[in-house]
């Protein structure tokens, strides 16, 4: 198979953009990126790569930028969504210093992404789906006047549904509230039951800022009497009662009859905290609560008892006639009979408490409460786009941020671990770098502010060329006694990634060695190691390829701590 | 970039296994994409899943698993994209896609995926500049010839067997039989839309949107290595004149054919789509979309059905009274066929008794809804069913007296699927198909130009 065109242009371009010649002169590289823009035989294959390509370019001025933000500008308009959102990636991360500049990207790619959140390729609807929620988190009027679109039909699947709901929990406003929760009642009574609750969590969502519709809308489902419903209701309730204090009223009128509905751990310990909190206002809480008691025996949920204790003392504070008997009762179960000790302490925790009198019991159960405002459950606020501009367009998104991050993490660890058996084989001849050591050089990359690349390859030739074009960037001596084993250095430096270019042999005077690193953005660190005969101390040099003090101080502390370890084996 | 890709059967046998850059675990890997994708929580989404460094993407298309694995953080709109591509390619060569023709073509699937991928990155997908490097023919499972087509019945007739493509005439394959000519000269257009529309309980509506697509199949001879190919074969497709583009444009005197936005294939040359709504290009062999447009809120043609549910709930007796009355809005010459009307109702029914205004109709009870099935409807008739349903243990919402009109909550909205051959929604039609040159000189080329519209979601509350 021949390359064809494309495949010629990128490249091309990727010659230009590695090319430390090429990038030296700006206006090389430049003529390079712009002849490749106007490439007119792309195919959308070979547009997205360029474009992915052009995101390492950093133009020199803002007339550049605009410049090339122009050539670029019929890329958004491409019938192939990758090619869209590839651009507009770009165009977000170039324009990062230009917030309006963003935002009309962004109202650019509106139209390609609402058309491929309706395309009939599911798994492609799913994905445009996941970032219109990305964008949303940044601009969150900015689908608004287009909420009939996200509406769920019956045949799509069941990810697409949750991805909706969320989409339509999201973009909700003054104008569209009716609509939207309407909507969203109709998809409560759903046949699948996980899709019914997510839609009541959403309902729940939106309550935060339009309380009054969405109470009344959860309240009428209780009269549904469905279990899986009721339960997630009653959630909702709790979640709610503690963000909007002023729904308590509506809420505790909704509440009695629910509990003949609720079979579940999560369900009976959100009802149970309702009438312990708020049970001065329901008039059957006591014997809502007494009922519980009763079925103590029988409950199989510690989590379930310890709400139930904790709601008991609450109400006997308010309504003590009603609740001593019960109080009684349910502790004396809980310290004579209860097997789990978290229940039964706790009941010991109460009876002690109460032994102290009522007085006490008060004030420690109902010290102020935190201020909700500063909750956790508090909306997360605003994100600027220039938070995830890196990340559209990649998977992150779609698999949302918390997953990635548990998915990167374990990549990571993976990624350490074939270096591993390097050091054990090593460690084997004695304790090459001593445990606290050897953490310290692993845990320095992680940090942030150094992460030094694997198997960063330069030849002798290009090493020998940026040495002599640089400038030492630090210089300093470190301890060294007696002569210098090559191969132990070697393999010492390859574990924390600085590749050996060259080195003396042992016992040469005087002897040296060139080593090279690469961190992650690309900065190249260059150094020599000089050790004089007469001398008892090695000369370091380092020459680095982008002036960042930070980074250096990080990489020299590294190479510091492998070279002082395998001088203090040397003694 | 990819490192494998793979195609699964619906039931998880791998068909075709191949590594690009041989940086991972093997065949298993098929296996066991499988199992996690069985095994995947319902609340998670299958179409990105990870497994220690290596993430699975995959389309479902015709009931085959397509997927690629990668270990790389690339852009996933690419990615499903050439994954579809991957499934159009697959079909144009080997006829249609499915687990027979993939299982019968197993070496034309591996010539076309070392052609199309190499070490993982594209190097194209054009049918075009693949035809000069594949050597292997397509099996097909029993010889096309015109006869069979004669007796399908290419305008509308019956489209029962697949929603887009009305005959099986098209899904054969692009390139198949080099040396028989006369069967080649044939062009598919078809003008498809998919209509989503959600209508208030009050009968206001309150959704409307279709989006269209006008797709090409060629299976003209075209290509670098006949001479044909060096004169210059242009198509010219006339779409309807008062075709308008956005909300301020005014064309003819007519209210017009109007869309909300409009994209063309890079292929589409455009110069007289200005001034005579005309798209010219130089189709190449295999299945193309020409033109995707959406339209939203806004349409000139009444909506094809209504839906006038009356409801009858008598609470004490957990009777439940259901009259449905559906009337088609469409011209009298037209007809909607597979119509299947889905109502959830709410839980614990148990009978069913039903009365329908016609013969050929089905109604039946199954995953708390009803079905009811009517195979064709003409344009302008009206067709009713009364549904009455034991529903015991059903509590009213409270407050409320014994018997009550008011719907039980869990009833409803009903959904209607339907197809609706040589109608559009959106009024758009194809004027004239024209080939500037003829490819054989003797036989001049049957050109098939097919209108469609289906159901997307059309949901009626109630």
């Amino acid at each position: 198979m021949p390359y064809l065109g494309s495949e010629d242009v990128v490249k091309e371009l990727k010659k230009a953009l590695c090319n430390p010649h090429v990038q030296a002169d700006r206006l090389r590289y430049r003529n390079a990126i712009q002849r490749v823009i106007r490439m007119p035989k792309l195919d959308q294959w070979g547009q997205a790569e360029v474009l992915n390509f052009l995101l390492r370019y950093e133009p020199r001025s803002e007339e550049e930028l605009f410049d090339i933000l122009n050539l670029l500008d019929s890329f958004l308009k491409s019938s192939s969504p990758g090619v869209v959102m590839a651009a507009t990636k770009l165009f977000l991360i170039l324009a990062k210093k230009f917030p309006h500049v963003q935002t009309d990207v962004l109202v650019q790619v509106k139209g390609p992404l609402l058309a491929a959140c309706s395309s009939e390729s599911r798994e492609l609807c799913f994905a445009a789906l996941c970032h219109v929620r990305q964008i949303l988190r940044s601009l969150p009027g900015h689908f608004s006047s287009h909420y009939k679109k996200f509406f769920c039909s019956y045949s799509e699947p069941h990810y697409i549904k949750l991805q909706k709901v969320e989409v339509l929990c999201e973009l909700v406003n003054d104008e569209n509230v009716q609509q939207v929760l309407e909507e969203l009642r109709g998809y409560c009574t759903d046949v699948s039951a996980d899709f019914a609750q997510a839609a009541i969590f959403a309902i729940g969502g939106i309550a935060r800022t339009y309380t009054d519709q969405c109470v009344q809308i959860l309240t009428e489902l209780l009269g549904l009497r469905q279990e899986h419903i009721t339960t997630v209701v009653v959630q909702t309730f709790r979640d709610l009662v503690w963000l909007c204090p002023q729904c308590t009223e509506a809420v505790c009128q909704a509440l009695p009859g629910c509990e003949e509905n609720i079979q579940d751990s999560e369900g009976k310990q959100a009802l149970i905290w309702l009438l312990g909190v708020h049970g001065e206002r329901i008039p059957n809480a006591p014997y809502v609560l007494e009922d519980f008691v009763e079925n103590v025996k029988s409950e199989t949920f510690p989590a379930v008892k310890m709400e139930l204790l904790t709601a008991l003392l609450r109400l006997f504070l308010s309504r003590p006639a009603e609740c001593q008997d019960t109080l009684g009762r349910l502790l004396h179960y809980c310290v004579e009979e209860e097997k789990d000790m978290a229940v039964r302490d706790r009941g010991l925790f109460y009876y002690r408490l109460l032994l102290a009198g009522i007085d006490e019991v008060k004030r420690i159960l109902c010290s102020p409460k935190s201020d909700p405002s500063l909750g956790l459950l508090e909306d997360p606020a605003e994100r600027p786009v220039n938070s995830w501009a890196s990340d559209f367009n990649t998977l992150v998104p779609v698999y949302g941020k918390a997953r990635w991050a548990s998915i990167s993490k374990c990549q990571g660890a993976e990624r350490r671990g074939p270096e591993l058996p390097n050091t054990a084989s090593f460690a084997t001849a004695g304790p090459l770098i001593p445990d606290e050591n050897k953490e310290r050089a692993q845990e320095l990359p992680d940090s942030g502010a150094l992460m030094l690349v694997p198997n960063c390859q330069l030849t002798a030739e290009c090493f020998e060329k940026t040495w002599f074009s640089l400038k030492v960037a630090h210089q300093q001596v470190c301890r060294w006694r007696g002569a210098v084993h090559p191969d132990t250095l070697q393999m010492a430096l390859q574990v924390v990634n600085i590749q050996t270019i060259a080195m003396s042999r042992a016992g040469a005077h005087p002897w040296k060695a060139y080593l090279s690193a690469q961190d992650d953005t690309g900065c190249l660190f260059l150094t020599e190691l000089l050790l004089e005969s007469e001398n008892a101390e090695m000369q370091i040099s380092v020459k680095q390829s982008e002036p960042r003090t930070e980074t250096l101080n990080s990489f020299i502390s590294v190479l510091e701590t492998v070279m002082g370890t395998i001088g203090d084996i040397k003694s | 970039m990819i490192s494998q890709f793979f195609i699964l059967s619906s039931k998880g046998d791998p068909l075709i296994y191949k590594d690009f850059r041989g940086d991972s675990g093997g065949r298993d890997v098929a296996e066991l994409f499988y199992r996690k994708l069985t095994g995947l929580p319902g609340d998670e989404s299958p179409v990105v899943m990870h497994h220690d460094d290596r993430h699975f993407i995959h389309i479902r298309h015709s009931g085959l698993y397509l997927v690629a694995t990668t270990s790389e953080n690339i852009s996933p709109f690419s990615l499903l994209e050439l994954l579809s591509r991957l499934a159009t390619l697959l079909g144009d060569y080997c006829g249609s896609l499915g687990e027979g023709t993939i299982s019968r073509n197993v070496a034309l699937v591996y010539e076309l995926l070392d052609e199309v991928l190499d070490y993982g990155y594209v190097q194209t997908t054009s049918t075009e500049m693949l035809r000069n490097f594949i050597q292997t023919e397509a099996v097909v499972s029993k010889p096309f010839s015109l006869f069979d087509l004669s007796s399908v019945g290419l305008f509308g007739a019956e489209t029962q067997q697949s929603k887009v493509a009305p005959s099986s005439a098209a899904s054969r394959p692009v390139l198949s039989s080099r040396s028989d000519q006369s069967q080649k000269n044939e062009v598919f257009l078809d003008v498809v839309e998919r209509l989503s529309v959600l209508i208030a309980s009050n009968g206001s509506l309150l959704k409307v949107d279709v989006q269209g697509e006008i797709r090409l199949k060629s299976f003209l001879p075209s290509g670098s290595g006949e001479k044909s190919a060096r004169l210059a074969q242009e198509m010219r497709i006339g779409l309807t004149e008062e075709f308008c583009v956005g909300k301020s444009e005014l064309r003819g005197y007519g209210p017009g054919i109007r869309v909300d936005e409009v994209s063309f294939h890079s292929s589409v040359l455009l110069e007289e789509f200005e001034s005579h709504r005309i798209l010219r290009l130089q189709p190449p062999q295999g299945e193309l979309t020409v033109m995707r447009y959406q339209l939203s809120d806004d349409l000139p043609s009444p909506l094809p059905f209504r839906l006038f549910p009356s409801v009858q709930w008598d609470r004490g007796s957990g009777r439940l009274q259901v009259y449905l009355k559906l009337r088609c809005d469409l011209p009298p010459k037209s007809q909607a066929l597979n119509v299947r009307l889905h109502l959830p109702l709410p839980r614990g029914v148990i009978s069913l008794s039903q009365e329908l205004s016609g013969p050929e109709q089905k109604a039946e009870l199954g995953d708390g809804a009803l079905r009811w099935d009517l195979p064709r409807v003409q344009g302008g008739s009206q067709l009713s069913g009364l549904f009455q349903m034991d529903v015991p243990g059903l509590p009213g919402p409270p407050g409320q007296g014994p018997s009550t009109v008011a719907p039980p909550l869990g009833l409803g909205p009903a959904s209607l699927s339907f197809e609706l051959p040589r109608h559009t929604c959106s009024g758009l039609q194809v004027r004239f198909l024209r080939l500037a040159f003829r490819p054989c000189g003797n036989t001049n080329p049957h050109k098939w130009v097919r209108h469609l519209s289906h159901s997307d979601a059309y949901v009626i509350r109630i």
